[in-house]
């Protein structure tokens, strides 16, 4: 199968920067800087299809069109490697390869929105990751690719790599901006957008480290060539999938994007564990609704995922097997988020300890009936929240009420966890 | 008090900053690197060299999960407790990390070796349940596999 952000994967060890060079990297660059305006390679990204791979699946290049080009003054791109999202580790094996794809795509996408400074905001725990990324920073500056005048053509950009102390929060883009200014990482209000307030009140882009990774290669061979590589026409390009749970391989596989939940369990991930039965998984990572085995053909791309009920996110399957309590996996989802709330506003900070208490009781066998309505409203009401958090956090929950709701009336009826002897 | 070297150093990095307290993170890692945890004289000194009050620091310093304000053991052990790694075992592994160490979770050991805190996705979801002492990533822990890393972080100072 064809590979674009593990082409250049060798084993047990990351590419160099020589065998990356020698096998077309830095090419689209450039090709970019020298054949191509900041508003083409845009627009090349643009018409690729390309939409965000750190959860939101929000267009890319139309983001990056949002940053006003007129305006005096400094701009800023950042790179979200703050993957703090459970069950996802795909962006940390991407790193762990091959920190060139990311440097390349980060300088031409800093051309296409006239950004002189760039971060990577990553988190702590990724030391391999950051280590590479260092290094790769030096060399491609060492090459000019990095610094004053980038290829001759007259642009210029600076990168640089902040590692993080370690909280949820600080992935979501407006808490990432403050986190990186040194303040505390509570989220910002939107409008305004990033794009037009961001960094330090300049417009901003942020994106995810597999989106920007991305970019080369739609540069190199052109927008209709990565529509082409997804597996259903709707969608467009490959995805990182990174798997973890009961299947018999745990592997983070570059496929192409529209495979369904299926053929990527039974194919790369070998099938479920000897003796295990598929019950459930998380389809992108923590805050999206369950999966359950009526989902096995849903192609996995973000509107057919969005379309049978819940979100591709991040990609990162957690696959349950048949003996798994869904009201104690959404307990565990829903401990974690309020954990992680960052306390700025009251619904998530008061209705996530909520939630957990609730479900908590339930699992514990004092559970009652009328806690099954409690629990549907504060999945209508967090999505009044400030930020992504809750609504996110209510993902699970919502999908446990839609899909399981019998297994938490039996918890009640019970007053036991049925799944506990 | 932290040495000079040190307090170059940080007055280095906060200078090659586009401004001042951009650096807070990595000045409070540094001072905790120093220290053991970030201690009140720590969090005066960050202060002092970030040209903040010492709230504005202490705001910083208790929203992250890996800086501690309160004394640790010489190794923190950072045990995953997030849903990949619950699905594979994760919360017996916490109970034998317990009793091994005879600490509740936030603890030190009575020896002062170990502090055992539960904490969010390492990221390291294929190869749970995971842990993480200092910078490095342990996976597919099980008890014998949790003893054998036990010694051998107990020999790295």
């Amino acid at each position: 199968m064809e590979q674009v952000l593990f082409r250049h994967n060798k084993p047990g060890r990351p590419v160099t920067f020589a065998e990356y060079q020698a096998e077309g990297g830095f090419a689209a660059l450039k090709k970019g800087l020298k054949e191509l305006s900041p508003l083409e390679v845009q627009q090349a990204v643009i018409d690729s299809g390309l939409r965000g791979r750190g959860g939101a699946g929000f267009p890319t290049g139309k983001k990056w069109s949002f940053v006003p080009r007129d305006l005096p003054g400094p701009r800023y791109l950042i790179c979200n490697c703050d993957e703090m999202e459970p069950g996802t580790y795909k962006d940390r094996v991407l790193l762990e390869a091959n920190p060139y794809s990311l440097v390349e795509g980060m300088i031409l996408a800093g051309y296409a929105i006239g950004c002189e400074h760039a971060f990577i905001f990553i988190r702590r725990g990724y030391e391999t990751a950051a280590m590479n990324l260092r290094r790769a920073i030096g060399e491609a500056r060492e090459a000019g690719f990095l610094g004053r005048n980038i290829l001759g053509s007259g642009f210029s950009m600076e990168l640089d790599l902040h590692v993080s102390a370690g909280r949820y929060i600080c992935g979501e883009e407006t808490a990432l901006m403050n986190a990186l200014e040194g303040k505390r990482a509570n989220p910002r209000s939107k409008p305004p957008f990033p794009a037009v307030k961001g960094l330090w009140g300049r417009p901003t882009v942020v994106n995810n480290v597999e989106t920007l990774a991305n970019v080369p290669s739609i540069i190199t061979n052109g927008p209709a060539w990565f529509k082409g590589l997804a597996g259903i026409p709707e969608a467009a390009g490959m995805k990182l999938f990174c798997i973890s749970g009961h299947v018999r391989n745990t592997v983070c596989v570059e496929l192409p994007l529209g495979m369904t939940l299926g053929e990527i369990i039974d194919g790369p991930c070998g099938g479920m564990l000897q003796g295990k039965k598929f019950k459930a998984c998380i389809p992108g990572g923590a805050s999206t609704p369950f999966f359950t085995a009526e989902h096995w053909g849903v192609p996995m791309d973000f509107d057919a995922v969005a379309k049978a009920g819940s979100r591709l996110g991040t990609g990162g399957i957690v696959v349950f097997p048949e003996n798994t309590c869904m009201v104690a996996a959404t307990l565990n989802l829903t401990t974690f988020f309020a954990r992680e709330s960052c306390g700025w506003c009251t619904p998530c900070r008061e209705g996530l300890p909520y939630v957990r208490e609730i479900l908590t009781r339930i699992e514990a066998g004092g559970g009652e009936t009328e806690d099954v309505e409690i629990l549907r409203e504060h999945v209508k009401y967090l999505n009044y929240a400030f930020c992504a958090l809750a609504p996110g956090a209510m993902g699970p929950v919502e999908g446990l009420l839609r899909l399981f709701e019998d297994e938490i009336r039996e918890h009640v009826v019970k007053k036991r966890c049925p799944f506990k002897n | 008090m932290i040495p000079d070297t040190l307090r170059e150093e940080l007055k280095a990095r906060i200078a090659s900053a586009i401004t001042t307290r951009e650096a807070a993170v990595d000045v409070m890692k540094e001072l905790q690197r120093h220290y053991g945890w970030l201690t009140d004289t720590a969090v005066h000194e960050a202060a002092e060299l970030l040209g903040l009050s010492t709230l504005q620091v202490e705001e910083l310093a208790t929203f992250y999960e890996m800086i501690y304000r309160r004394p640790v053991g010489r190794r923190v052990i950072h045990v995953c407790d997030s849903i990949s790694c619950w699905s594979v075992g994760c919360e017996e592994i916490m109970a034998y990390l317990q009793e091994k160490l005879g600490v509740e979770p936030g603890g030190t050991s009575a020896d002062g070796m170990f502090t055992l805190i539960p904490c969010a996705c390492l990221g390291n979801c294929g190869e749970g349940p995971t842990l993480m002492i200092g910078d490095t990533l342990y996976g597919r822990l099980t008890p014998e596999r949790v003893d054998e890393i036990l010694e051998k972080e107990r020999k790295v100072l």
